[in-house]
């Protein structure tokens, strides 16, 4: 019987956690006793990209969009919404604007605002299922490309299309293809750089769990174009579904002979296999990722040769990140006209974002190139949350820097992005507000890149933990002048005469919080005080005359700070008091405030 | 997996599968389904109309059910709602009637006003 409702799940990793696969389960056990079972079918899909809002859920034909959907919920939706065809209000998401619900998964805001390219299929077809893909027109731009196009037509339209890479070097896509291509050598590789490690990017894992077709495809189409028969995903081991996924689709691919020997009955074959990386950042360059795939320590090796000339195992080889891999089909499929004429002129097509921190949407989005910041933080982000101010956003993870609200109009691109002293990278993005300081923002990142560099180069070794020691030394009040100084000399040091990208990067927070929030810094050395209230050390809390004595704090102090009668003004225990702003938040009246301190004592 | 022909021939019967997620044109048909209407069997309705979809490969339709439709004495029923905005409300409905319907209104976009309720334009 044909089915009449299609209920999708969403199956990332972010909706997983949040028991989508329990979710599933419940709606086959109340459609079977409902007898209402194959009528109905089930998806569990890949990444929706609205992640604040999971587990989400959408049903077809209606495209109804529901939102923080529990295993509680299920049966409620199974015998009103399935069975009598009535939706239920309370999992609709609001209008912010005219606080309506909004029924369509289409009318919301955070969809109607993207251009979908990469993550076409994330959150519309099943992961698992190879048909659901063809249906999409997979493999159709491999079928094509083998049996009408050669080798050098192929990177021709890659060429055309403009495509960069997305994984943060922001290189010809296809003059990767082209020089890999131009290697003479009876073996050659492509490999598919899947370790992605910047925190708070997620794109990678998304298309890798809800689309995996989709980097099979422009791999086998990368290993035509080059003339390689081996392709090898390097993916790190804590995306277990992602993994799982991946072995799935190459053994149906297998199964289908999309994959293997004589595909579409010419002469080309070509194989894929996995390899685990055990999360390392700096695996994600490109030379290290090889030695790592080789059996050695993930160490990046000095460049030139290029992979391109020599690499896996001394044959040329081409990487390429999993988001730009991606973008191939649909290249082939729609065009390389089609695809340059999205974006700007020197950076095609769309990126995907990670969106995080202090925004109300959190999740991924993909919007064309250009799209400025603002339309990114407030359309399709929804904003910051709690009515706070905006300071500034991170793109570009631990190699990145901070834009700030004179910026946001910035139309996002390659190009633009570099010269706000920020960068692409893989697209994370990470918003702050007034809440957050921006020296412990650097420290956080920076004591990333301590953890990650792999210790093969001096500057990058010593250098960062020397900075790292300076940024704790301003966190706790001990800072001077000079401590700024010496770390913007040490950052330019570092930048200059480290081996590889990590440590080149690495200093890009704290210059950039340097630039644009020198301020900050000066407070922190000079009044010693933290003006966001977020160091420990230099942050002293206490409450005014504007109390109301609603004992709010109060109950919100996990150590019992606080004392005071109802509607008389309370008192904050200094000796007690653990710093962690609690009791700011939970002040209807904004009656406590964090002042200047000299290691804890008041001035 | 031979020939792109090959290929293609499997695109177009897995699309078959997922058209609901694609389609936005073509008819809307709206299964009264509430109380009354299982109660005055809206669901073999409901099912004839999927059942037909299928053997004649119709793609120019979504089914859906919806709640109470109001008149509970003319249930069954089912609204055809066309791409202009038009709407056609079918009263009363059997199995016989479900095929006359798709034969006509569906396929031949005719409207067979023996067994309309009422007609109505949205917008």
């Amino acid at each position: 019987m044909l089915e009449r409702i299609q209920v999708l799940i969403c199956g990332g990793t972010g909706c997983m956690s949040s028991h989508s696969k329990e979710i599933k389960q419940a709606f086959e056990e109340e459609l079977t006793n409902l007898g209402i079972k194959d009528e109905v079918g089930l998806v569990l899909t890949g990444c929706f990209g609205l992640c604040e809002r999971g587990p989400v859920i959408v049903i077809y034909p209606d495209e109804t969009f529901y939102a923080h959907v529990k295993v509680s919920d299920v049966k409620i939706i199974c015998e009103e919404h399935l069975l009598k065809g009535r939706h239920i209000d309370r999992l609709l998401v609001k209008n912010p604007l005219d606080r309506n619900k909004i029924k369509q998964m289409s009318q919301l805001t955070f969809y109607s605002k993207q251009k979908r390219i990469a993550l076409r299929n994330c959150g519309q077809i099943n992961p698992l299922d190879i048909d659901e893909y063809i249906a999409r027109d997979g493999y159709l731009a491999l079928g094509e490309a083998l049996t009408k196009m050669t080798p050098d037509q192929v990177i021709k339209e890659v060429l055309d299309s403009g495509l960069k890479g997305r994984g943060g070097g922001g290189f010809l896509t296809g003059l990767k293809w082209q020089f890999a291509a131009q290697s003479v050598s009876d073996k050659k590789y492509v490999i598919c750089n899947a370790d992605e490690g910047d925190p708070g990017a997620f794109m990678d894992r998304a298309i890798l769990e809800g689309d995996p077709h989709s980097i099979l495809e422009a791999m086998a189409l990368c290993g035509y174009a080059i003339g390689s028969d081996q392709g090898y995903i390097y993916v790190r081991a804590e995306y277990p579904v992602a993994v799982e996924r991946l072995e799935h689709a190459i053994l149906q691919a297998k199964e289908y002979q999309l994959l293997g020997d004589s595909i579409f009955g010419t002469d080309f074959s070509f194989n894929i296999d996995i390899r685990l990386g055990a999360g390392a950042f700096v695996c994600g360059e490109e030379t290290a990722l090889i030695k790592s795939i080789e059996g050695f320590r993930g160490m990046p090796v000095l460049k030139p040769p290029f992979p391109a000339k020599k690499g896996l195992w001394g044959y040329p080889t081409n990487v390429n990140n999993v988001e730009t891999l991606a973008n191939i089909p649909v290249i082939f499929l729609k065009g390389a006209d089609y695809f340059k004429s999205i974006g700007t002129e020197n950076s095609t097509g769309t990126k995907v974002f990670a969106l995080g921190g202090k925004i109300n949407n959190t999740g991924l989005v993909e919007v064309p190139m250009g799209t400025t910041l603002r339309e990114v933080v407030y359309d399709i982000g929804g904003g910051i949350p709690n009515k706070r101010k905006f300071k500034a956003i991170q793109t570009g993870g631990p190699s990145g820097g901070c834009i700030t609200e004179k910026d946001l109009d910035t139309p996002i691109d390659f190009d633009n992005l570099k010269k706000l002293g920020s960068m692409m990278g893989s697209g994370g993005m990470i918003v702050m507000d007034e809440d957050n300081c921006m020296v412990d923002v650097a420290r956080f990142y920076l004591e990333f890149t301590v953890e990650e560099s792999c210790g093969k180069c001096t500057p990058c070794r010593e250098g960062t933990k020397q900075m790292l020691d300076i940024l704790n030394r301003i966190c706790d009040g001990d800072g001077t002048l000079k401590d700024i100084d010496e770390l913007e000399k040490l950052a330019h040091m570092i930048q200059k005469t480290s081996l590889c990208g990590l440590g080149q990067t690495a200093p890009n927070p704290v210059l950039s919080t340097i630039k644009h929030f020198r301020d900050e810094y000066i407070a922190h050395v000079v009044d010693k005080a933290c003006p966001a209230g977020v160091c420990a050390e230099l942050t002293h809390f206490v409450i005014d005359d504007g109390c109301i004595g609603c004992t709010k704090c109060a109950k919100n102090c996990p150590v019992n700070a606080i004392s005071g009668w109802p509607k008389q003004i309370h008192m904050i225990d200094d000796e007690l008091c653990i710093k962690c702003g609690a009791c700011k938040k939970a002040c209807p009246v904004g009656a406590i405030t964090s002042i200047p301190s000299i290691r804890g004592e008041a001035v | 997996m031979k020939t792109l022909a090959e290929l293609k021939k499997l695109r177009d019967e897995s699309l078959k599968k997922m058209t609901m997620r694609y389609t936005k044109d073509g008819f809307r048909v709206q299964v009264g389904m509430g109380t009354c209407g299982i109660a005055s069997g809206a669901r073999p309705i409901l099912n004839e109309f999927l059942e037909q979809a299928n053997l004649r490969e119709l793609k120019n339709m979504t089914i859906t059910q919806v709640g109470c439709m109001g008149e509970c004495a003319y249930e069954p029923m089912a609204e055809i709602i066309d791409e202009s905005g038009q709407s056609y409300v079918y009263c009363s409905l059997t199995i016989p009637i479900v095929r006359e319907i798709i034969e006509k209104h569906i396929i031949n976009h005719q409207p067979v006003t023996r067994y309309l309720l009422s007609t109505r334009k949205d917008k």
